[in-house]
């Protein structure tokens, strides 16, 4: 019943949020297009030239951004993996019911609160520190030779910190898929004897499974991005060992001002995320029909 | 019906879910204990957990040296600012969305959907430069206007599913008993729109308090919020464990306390409405 007049009162509604963001996606993202094909330095003012490819095949061949490819794999594949099988284990244990079982629930989402810089500090001070930190006391404890975590191990290490924020958030998502599961339906599948593992395959884990995939893909997202708690802890060193893309572009841009290679680098980022975006949006629309 | 559950299979579940609850806890609960010590029993070795002489001087100390406080209200303006502004721009949007919709209405949202998935590195270049020339660089403004946008597909999207749950009949059905637009906003709508457009707001204060890429990047000294105050804690002098505490304890406790209310909110904000 929408008539002439709602709709275009509707299209003014719109308007400003529409217009807002098309600014703020479109002429950016235009600009950077625009300057990935020009030399262009901070340092060097008024000397911008046209140069084609050069910046993408120079940030192509740097052995940096194979370092930085590998890297940034490894960590959204090591956090996603740590996320997605603990935060069902955790999903499932908190399903049950238990004595304290709020309070619980509230200590193990706590860490998706923290903000990033708290997080990456406390862990590495507190806990990663060689001398003073935790870790290092628990390893004396038991006789062995503290580590040096962000040392020798710094993407293990960050990828650990991202980790933990990141939990809470696959254990609340699959939390609130687990508990639409029918009750009845694990019911029948008890009195016709499944055990607890077949009850897990053949009935919970199917229901899981888009919780699944919108964690993974959400969390994709974000972790391609993760880029504080590096800049805190081992600014994506020793060497390379800890840079992501995010970072490597971070530093060509403001740390080194060549902003025609991190452009490049940028868009070379953007067409990273936006294949997983093209599955996440393929997803997400089908639900907004059904 | 409640299915009976054995004694000592909830006493096994107990004892497990406290163990694994109290771990993953941990460092938030050192953070804390950290933060009443001082800077010497803060990394003696052994540690001890409880049994130390409290102290609040950590918590004066951050005020006194680096203070704390301006940081604090950089993060109040910053992350209250954008959500307002941005609930100023989206509810409008989103009513429309949920209530004329049209054929283009779902390629919209989903549109706006996949801004929040730029990466923010893919237009970090041409967003410093335009901060720079245009002053905006270290300035409350201008990160209320980053977060409004970063965060303004969110909080359409929410808006919209909390919108499309109200009867559209209910108006139709108020307008006949001859309510006027005043009193149908007023009396039918508000009362069913406000818990959304609540939920909404407590998420979105959250992830703007937290977000860290743009406020580390487009902030230096004078407006720094609380994540970036922080980091620079990553490399001061001499002792510092139990200052870098009290100040963290302050930057999370406000935000953990909201983000404990809205953890429902919280699932259906951030899976764009794909999990309820």
């Amino acid at each position: 019943m929408a008539t002439l007049h709602t709709r275009s009162s509707a299209r003014l509604m719109m308007a400003p949020a529409v217009i807002m963001l098309l600014v703020w996606m479109a002429v950016p993202l235009a600009m950077t297009l625009y300057f990935s094909f020009l030399r262009y330095n901070l340092l060097t003012p008024g000397l911008e030239e046209w140069v084609g490819f050069f910046n993408y095949k120079y940030f192509l061949t740097d052995p940096a951004f194979g370092d930085a490819l590998v890297n940034t794999l490894l960590l959204v594949g090591g956090v996603l993996l740590i996320t997605v099988i603990g935060g069902t284990m955790l999903a499932l244990l908190l399903d049950q019911p238990f004595f304290g079982q709020g309070i619980v629930r509230l200590m193990v989402i706590a860490p998706f609160f923290v903000m990033p810089t708290v997080s990456a500090l406390v862990w590495k001070n507190m806990f990663m520190h060689p001398v003073y930190g935790l870790f290092a006391y628990v390893w004396k404890l038991f006789g062995l030779e503290p580590v040096d975590w962000l040392a020798s191990l710094p993407l293990f290490s960050i990828t650990m910190m991202v980790a933990w924020q990141w939990l809470p958030f696959a254990t609340l998502i699959l939390l609130t898929a687990l508990q639409s599961l029918d009750e009845e339906q694990k019911e029948a599948a008890e009195m016709d004897g499944a055990g607890f593992f077949s009850k897990f395959v053949y009935i919970v884990l199917p229901h899981l499974a888009r919780a699944i995939t919108v964690v993974i893909l959400i969390e994709t997202i974000f972790l391609l991005s993760v880029f504080a708690e590096i800049l805190v802890t081992t600014s994506g060193g020793p060497g390379t060992q800890s840079t992501n893309i995010t970072y490597l572009v971070y530093t060509q841009a403001l740390l080194q001002f060549d902003v025609g290679g991190a452009s490049a680098g940028g868009i070379i980022a953007v067409i990273l995320a936006n294949i997983v975006a093209f599955f996440l949006i393929r997803l997400i629309g089908k639900n907004l029909e059904a | 019906m409640a299915r009976a559950i054995s004694p000592r299979r909830k006493a096994f579940f107990t004892l497990i879910g406290w163990t694994i609850g109290l771990a993953i806890f941990f460092p938030i609960l050192w953070t804390f204990l950290t933060s009443f010590k001082t800077e010497g029993e803060a990394i003696a070795s052994p540690p001890s957990l409880l049994f130390f002489d409290w102290t609040t001087e950590n918590y004066s100390e951050v005020q006194s040296r680096s203070d704390y406080f301006k940081h604090a209200m950089n993060s109040v303006v910053i992350s209250f600012g954008s959500t307002i502004l941005g609930l100023l721009i989206a509810i409008p949007s989103a009513w429309a969305m949920a209530f004329s919709p049209t054929k283009r209405t779902k390629d919209i949202l989903m549109w706006m959907l996949s801004t929040k998935m730029l990466p923010p590195v893919g237009v970090l270049v041409p967003i410093y430069l335009i901060f720079r020339d245009w002053n905006l660089l270290d300035t409350r403004l201008g990160l209320t206007i980053v977060m409004t946008l970063i965060n303004l597909p969110i909080i359409v999207w929410m808006l919209y599913t909390y919108f499309k749950e109200i009867p559209g009949d209910i108006l139709e059905a108020a307008r006949m008993d001859g309510a006027s637009l005043a009193k149908e906003i007023v009396y039918v709508l508000a009362p069913m729109a406000v818990p959304g457009i609540a939920s909404t707001m407590l998420l979105n204060i959250i992830l703007a308090w937290n977000e860290a890429f743009w406020t580390l990047n487009l902030s230096a000294a004078k407006a720094a919020p609380l994540t970036a105050f922080i980091a620079s804690y990553s490399s001061p002098e001499g002792l510092f464990w139990a200052k870098l505490s009290a100040a963290s304890t302050l930057a999370i406790a406000p935000i953990l306390v909201l983000g404990w209310f809205s953890q429902r909110q919280l699932v259906r904000g951030l899976t764009f409405g794909a999990v309820k």
